[in-house]
C-alpha cells in the first residue's frame, strides 16, 4: 500500500490512499463519514432508486484497510449511516460482513449529524473519543489537538485534472476525507473549511497513492 | 380536388398570392392519417400544415383542441403564432391559437389545461409534460390534426422518439387524430415518413418543388486565414463588406464560443455602425428575444449565430447566409443556406469562410458535394430505451394503465416498431423496482401493480417525474449577472467558471466582463475589462465531419496540384507532402514529434471526431499497457494526437485489429465517454435527476458525481439496463466504433510512420485544439506527484521537515510502507 506518514501533536499518524488514517502506537484505525445505506434514504426522500451498492462497496474496503493494518480498536468518526433509520436497513449480508470486522478488537462509533443516535450494530457509541493524545470527533472544534470529518475535504491540483478525495491537516487538526462510496467532497480552498486551519496546511490526496500536498 | 372555401381564395387574391401546388396536395390530402411534406425552406411549408386546420375550423361549431403544432424551437412556435394570426384576424376566423413553452406562465397554462385553444403551439417536451397529467384526456379529447414541423430536425435526436411517443398516446386519446409532419430536405424521407407513421399505417410523403440550386461559394479574402483556429478573425473586413452588400445577413457558426469571438472582433471593426446582433443558445432569454424582435421589425443588418437560428423562424428578408467554420455535414449546411431568400423559387445566397487552413480544403469538398446534391446522413437504430422509460413514467403519472395496452401503444410507433415484450417489461422493471440484480427497494418501489394495474406507488411522485421531463441534456452552467445587477447576461459552464479567479476577463454577450467572484450560484462580474478576454467555453454540440465528406477530402489529397484551392493551401498541402505525406484512403498515417516538451504522435484516421475521440482512448490504453505513459489526447475530425512522456517508436502494434477489439470490450467499461453516456441515459430514464439549482444551492459535499454511480453498477450489477442502453449509445453516438472498422478496413495495417523533429504542417491546427482528454494512468500519477512535489518546493518544504514540527519524530518525505 502507498500510504503516507505524517506528524500530528507528537503522534505519527499514517494517512491510506483509501482515505483511512491509521494510527500505529495506538493501533487504531479511523475512517470518517461512511454514509452507509444512503441509497436507501436517497429512495425513502426522493423516490429515486439508485444502484443499492454502496454500501457493499464501502464495508469490501474497509475490511481491505482492516485486514492490512489489523487494528486494535476502528473508530468511525460520524455519519457512518446516512441516516438513523437507514442503518435499520441494512441487509443482512453487510450485517455479516459488520459484525466479522468487529470481532476481536474495539468499534467506536462517533455520532455525526446524521447519524446521531446509537445504532443497533454491536461497538461502542460515543460522542467524542480520547486516545494517544488525540481526541476524535465528528465535527471540528476549537478544541484541539483533534481528528475530525464531515467536510468531505477534496483538492485539485493544477494541471492534475479532477479534484480528489483527501486529507486535509495542519498542526493542530486532521479533517479526514469521507470513506463511503457514495459521497461528495468539499474543496479544501473553500472558505467553510479553508477558515479551520493555520497559514500553512497540508493536503494528502487519495488514490493510487497518498500524495502530500500544501493548500 | 376540394377548392379553398371562398373566404380563403378572396384572401389569397387580395394579397395578390395563389397557393402552391403542394399547398393544394395537402389540402386534398386533408383525411389522411399521416403525410409528410417535403420542401425547401421558404416554400410556405407551414401554411401548406396549417390550410387543413384552418379550412375545418373556418366552418364553425368545433369546441376544445382542434390541432396541436410542435417544434422543436420555443421561439419557432411563438413565430407561428404571429404568422397564424394575420390570416386568422384578416378573415375574421372563429379561431383561437395560444402558445405552450416552458416560457407560459403558469396561470396560463392552467387556464390551457381547463379550457384548450383551437390550436395550440407547442414543443416535445411541453407536449409530453401535457400528457403526464390526469386530465389528459379531456385535453386532447377532440383533438383532430397533430402538425410536426421541422420534424427533419427531431427526428435525429430522442427528442424526436420522445414526441413519436407521446403522438402514440395522444392516438389512443383521440383515434381520429391525423399526423402531418413539414421537412426540410432530408436525405432519408421514408426514413422519417416511417417514424411518423402510426404502424401497422404508412405514411405518405409529398414533395414540393426543391427550387433551384443555391448560390454557394467561399469567401475569398486578401487576408490569409490561419494556419490553426476557429475565430476567422482574419475574415472580419470581407464579412463586413458582404454585410454592407446585402439586406440581412445571417453568420452561423458552429460553436458559441466561436460566435462571441467572432462577434467582438466584428465590432471592433465595425466603422460605418452597422447594426449587427448575436444570438445563441448561452445568452439570456431577454437578450434573445430582443434580438428576435430586432430582427422581425429589420433593424438588424446580421445577426452571428449559431444552431439556435438553425430552423425556419421566419427572420424576414435574410439574403445572404454566411458560414464561418467548415459545415461538417453537407445535408446541415443545404439546410442553414436555405434560411437565405425566403422569395420562393429565387436562389439562396452563401458564401462558406473557413476558419483555418484545413478548413479551406474541407469547404471546398463540401460546396463540391452541395453542388453535387450528395446528401449525407447515417441511418437510425431503433428507438432508445432511456426514452421509453420516461415515457412510462409519464404514462404513470396520468393515472393507473394496463401494461399490455400500453406495450400494444407503443408498438404504433416507429422507432419502437420491433421492441419485443421482454425489452418493454425490462423497461417497465426499472421504472418499477430499479431493475437491480440486488431487489433493495421492495419498500420504496416507484410503480406498483394493484388488481391488474400499474400506478405510482406514492402519487407526490409525479412531480418530481414532471420536473425531469425532456431528453435535452443540460449541462452545468452557472447565470452571469453584472454585479448589484439581478439580470443575468447568459450562462457559462460550471466548469469554466471553476477556472476563473477574480480578474480574469471573459467574453458573454459580445462584452468583455471581469470576474469578480462566485455568489449564490452565479458568476458575479463587471464591466472593468482591461485585459485581453479568455474566452468563455461552452458545451456546444460537436458534429462529426461525415464519412462522404472525410471521403471527398482523402480524393483531393491524391491530387497532383490544387487549381481549386486557394494558393496558399495548396502551398501548405505541397508542404505537407515535402517534409512528411499526405494522408491517404487506406493507409494510416502517423507522425511523431516533440512538442512542448512532451512526445507527441498523430494519427490521422479521418474517421470524424467521435470514432477519433474512441481511437484516442483505445490507443492511449494499449499506450499506457507498452509504458509509454501517455498524458492526453485530443481528436479532431481527421486525427487524433496523443502525448506522453515516451516517444512512439513503432505505431503498428498499436493497430492490432484484433487488440483494439479486444481492447474495446475492456475499455469500454471505464472511459470518460461511457460516463458521459451513462449520465445523459440514466438522467433520461429517471435512475438520476437533472442537477437542479436548488438542489444544487444546498451543501456542496452532500451531491455526489454520476460517475460513481456508474462505476459502482459496472462494478456490481454489469448487466443492468441502463449499463445496457449507455453501452449501445455509445456505440452508435459518441464512440462510433463503426467508423474505426471502417477506418481498419480501408487501410488493413498498411501504417506510415514518419518521425519528425518538429510539428507537421497538417498537424500544427491539431496542437492548438480545444477539448483535451486527461488519461488517468501512470504518467499522470507521475504528474500528480510532480505537481505536489512543486507546490512543496514552492512553499519551501520539499527537503525539510513540516513547519512546527520536529524533524526527527515526523519525517515529511515521501515513502511507501507496506503494511
Amino acid at each position: 500500500m502507498n500510504t503516507l506518514d505524517f506528524p500530528l501533536a507528537g503522534a505519527t499518524l499514517t494517512a491510506l490512499p483509501s482515505g483511512g488514517l491509521y494510527h500505529a502506537s495506538a493501533r487504531g484505525l479511523c475512517v470518517s463519514d461512511l454514509h452507509l445505506c444512503k441509497s436507501e434514504r436517497i429512495a425513502r426522500r426522493t423516490g429515486l432508486m439508485v444502484p443499492p451498492y454502496e454500501t457493499r462497496d464501502t464495508l469490501d474496503r474497509l475490511a481491505t484497510d482492516i485486514a492490512a493494518t489489523d487494528p486494535a480498536v476502528v473508530i468511525c468518526l460520524g455519519d457512518s449511516f446516512d441516516d438513523i433509520a437507514a442503518s435499520e436497513t441494512l441487509d443482512d449480508a453487510c450485517r455479516e460482513t459488520l459484525m466479522a470486522l468487529q470481532a476481536g478488537r474495539d468499534w467506536i462509533w462517533i455520532e455525526g449529524n446524521h447519524d446521531p443516535g446509537p445504532v443497533d450494530l454491536g461497538g461502542t457509541h460515543l460522542a467524542e473519543y480520547r486516545a494517544g493524545g488525540l481526541t476524535y470527533r465528528h465535527i471540528a472544534s476549537a478544541e484541539t489537538p483533534e481528528i475530525s470529518g464531515h467536510y468531505h475535504p477534496k483538492i485539485a491540483l493544477p494541471g492534475a485534472g479532477a479534484a480528489r478525495a483527501c486529507f486535509a491537516f495542519d498542526d493542530a487538526r486532521c479533517i479526514l476525507p469521507a470513506y463511503g462510496t457514495y459521497t461528495g467532497g468539499l474543496r479544501v480552498t473553500d472558505p467553510a473549511l479553508r477558515r479551520l486551519f493555520g497559514p500553512r496546511p497540508h493536503a494528502i490526496l487519495t488514490g493510487r497513492r497518498a500524495i502530500l500536498a500544501p493548500f | 380536388m376540394p377548392a379553398l372555401p371562398p373566404r380563403f381564395s378572396d384572401w389569397f387574391a387580395s394579397r395578390g398570392w395563389s397557393l402552391h401546388p403542394h399547398q393544394q396536395d395537402m389540402l386534398d390530402r386533408a383525411d389522411a392519417a399521416s403525410l409528410l411534406l417535403i420542401a425547401p425552406t421558404g416554400g410556405g411549408k407551414t401554411l401548406a400544415g396549417f390550410l387543413p386546420t384552418l379550412t375545418e375550423l373556418a366552418q364553425g361549431g368545433h369546441t376544445g383542441l382542434h390541432t396541436l403544432y410542435v417544434s422543436p424551437l420555443k421561439a419557432l412556435a411563438a413565430d407561428i403564432k404571429r404568422n397564424l394570426r394575420a390570416p386568422v384576424n384578416e378573415m375574421d376566423l372563429p379561431i383561437r391559437i395560444e402558445d405552450r413553452t416552458g416560457d407560459t406562465s403558469y396561470t396560463q397554462k392552467r387556464r390551457q389545461r381547463a379550457d384548450p385553444p383551437h390550436i395550440l403551439l407547442t414543443t416535445p417536451e411541453s407536449l409530453a409534460l401535457l400528457t403526464s397529467y390526469e386530465d389528459a384526456p379531456r385535453i386532447f379529447a377532440g383533438l383532430q390534426r397533430i402538425v410536426v414541423d421541422e420534424i427533419h430536425a427531431l427526428a435525429e435526436s430522442k427528442r424526436g422518439d420522445q414526441l413519436m411517443l407521446a403522438l402514440s398516446r395522444l392516438q389512443a386519446l383521440a383515434p381520429g387524430l391525423r399526423r402531418v409532419g413539414l421537412s426540410a430536405t432530408v436525405e432519408d424521407p421514408a426514413g422519417i415518413a416511417f417514424q411518423l407513421a402510426s404502424h401497422p399505417n404508412p405514411c405518405e410523403i409529398l414533395y414540393a418543388d426543391p427550387g433551384p440550386d443555391a448560390d454557394i461559394s467561399m469567401l475569398v479574402t486578401e487576408e490569409l486565414p490561419p494556419w490553426s483556429g476557429g475565430g476567422a478573425a482574419y475574415a472580419i473586413p470581407a464579412v463586413l463588406r458582404e454585410v454592407e452588400r446585402h439586406k440581412t445577413t445571417l453568420i452561423f457558426h458552429n460553436t458559441r464560443a466561436q460566435a462571441e469571438i467572432f462577434f467582438r472582433n466584428l465590432w471592433l471593426a465595425n466603422e460605418g455602425d452597422l447594426p449587427i446582433g448575436i444570438h445563441h443558445g448561452s445568452l439570456d432569454r431577454a437578450q434573445r428575444e430582443r434580438v428576435e424582435a430586432a430582427m422581425v421589425a429589420g433593424q438588424l443588418r446580421a445577426i452571428v449565430c449559431t444552431g439556435s437560428l438553425d430552423l425556419g423562424i421566419d427572420w424576414g428578408d435574410v439574403d445572404l447566409v454566411i458560414q464561418v467554420g467548415a459545415p461538417k455535414n453537407v445535408k446541415r449546411l443545404i439546410q442553414r443556406i436555405g434560411r437565405a431568400n425566403h422569395r420562393y423559387n429565387a436562389p439562396s445566397k452563401a458564401l462558406l469562410v473557413p476558419a483555418n487552413r484545413f478548413e479551406i480544403v474541407e469547404c471546398v469538398a463540401a460546396l463540391q458535394a452541395a453542388r453535387d446534391h450528395d446528401l449525407d446522413g447515417d441511418p437510425k437504430g431503433p428507438g432508445p430505451r432511456d426514452v421509453l422509460c420516461q415515457h412510462i413514467l409519464i404514462r404513470a403519472c396520468a393515472g393507473p394503465f394496463d401494461d399490455t395496452e400500453l406495450f400494444r401503444e407503443i408498438r404504433t410507433v416507429g422507432a419502437y416498431h420491433t421492441l419485443s415484450r421482454a425489452a418493454f417489461d425490462d423497461c417497465l422493471d426499472f421504472c418499477a423496482t430499479g431493475g437491480y440484480a440486488l431487489r433493495a427497494y421492495d419498500r420504496w418501489q416507484r410503480l406498483m401493480r394493484t388488481d391488474g394495474l400499474w400506478h405510482l406507488r406514492d402519487p407526490r411522485a409525479a412531480q418530481r417525474i414532471r420536473m425531469n421531463i425532456g431528453t435535452i441534456q443540460d449541462t452545468d452552467t452557472l447565470k452571469v449577472r453584472l454585479k448589484g445587477n439581478f439580470k443575468p447576461l447568459g450562462e457559462v459552464e460550471e466548469a469554466f467558471a471553476a477556472t476563473l479567479t477574480p480578474g480574469d476577463t471573459f467574453l458573454i454577450g459580445g462584452e468583455v466582463v471581469r470576474y469578480e467572484s462566485l455568489r449564490e450560484m452565479s458568476v458575479e462580474v463587471t464591466r472593468r475589462a482591461d485585459k485581453q478576454p479568455r474566452i468563455a467555453t461552452f458545451m456546444g454540440t460537436k458534429f462529426a465531419t461525415s464519412t462522404q465528406l472525410s471521403q471527398r477530402i482523402l480524393a483531393m489529397f491524391r491530387q497532383e496540384d490544387w487549381p481549386e484551392l486557394p494558393g496558399h493551401t495548396a502551398e501548405w498541402l505541397h508542404l505537407q507532402r515535402k517534409v512528411s505525406k499526405l494522408p491517404e484512403a487506406d493507409r494510416i498515417l502517423v507522425e511523431s514529434f516533440p512538442y512542448d516538451g512532451k512526445c507527441h504522435t498523430v494519427f490521422y484516421g479521418f474517421a470524424g471526431r467521435n470514432a477519433q475521440q474512441t481511437l484516442g482512448l483505445l490507443l492511449t490504453q494499449r499506450m499506457e499497457a507498452l509504458g509509454l505513459d501517455p498524458l492526453g489526447f485530443v481528436a479532431t475530425d481527421y486525427a487524433t494526437m496523443v502525448w506522453g512522456l515516451r516517444p512512439v517508436t513503432d505505431p503498428a502494434p498499436l493497430f492490432q485489429a484484433d487488440d483494439l477489439r479486444d481492447g474495446f470490450e475492456t475499455w469500454l467499461q471505464g472511459n470518460a465517454v461511457m460516463k458521459r453516456t451513462f449520465r445523459a441515459s440514466a438522467t433520461i430514464a429517471g435512475l438520476i435527476e437533472r442537477n437542479l439549482p436548488q438542489a444544487r444551492k444546498s451543501g456542496r459535499q452532500a451531491t455526489f458525481s454520476s460517475d460513481i454511480l456508474y462505476d459502482t453498477l459496472s462494478k456490481y450489477d454489469p448487466d443492468h439496463l441502463i449499463l445496457r442502453v449507455t453501452r449501445e449509445e455509445a456505440l452508435r453516438g459518441l464512440v462510433d466504433f463503426g467508423r474505426i472498422e471502417e477506418m481498419l478496413a480501408r487501410t488493413a495495417g498498411r501504417i506510415d510512420h514518419v518521425s519528425l523533429r518538429r510539428v507537421s504542417p497538417l498537424a500544427a491546427p491539431i496542437c492548438l485544439e480545444p477539448g483535451r482528454v486527461p488519461i488517468k494512468g501512470e504518467g499522470r500519477e507521475r504528474l500528480v506527484e510532480e505537481a505536489a512535489a512543486k507546490l512543496l518546493e514552492t512553499a519551501g518544504l520539499a527537503d525539510n521537515g513540516k513547519p512546527g514540527a520536529d524533524r526527527r519524530a515526523s519525517p515529511l518525505h515521501l515513502w511507501g510502507k507496506g503494511f
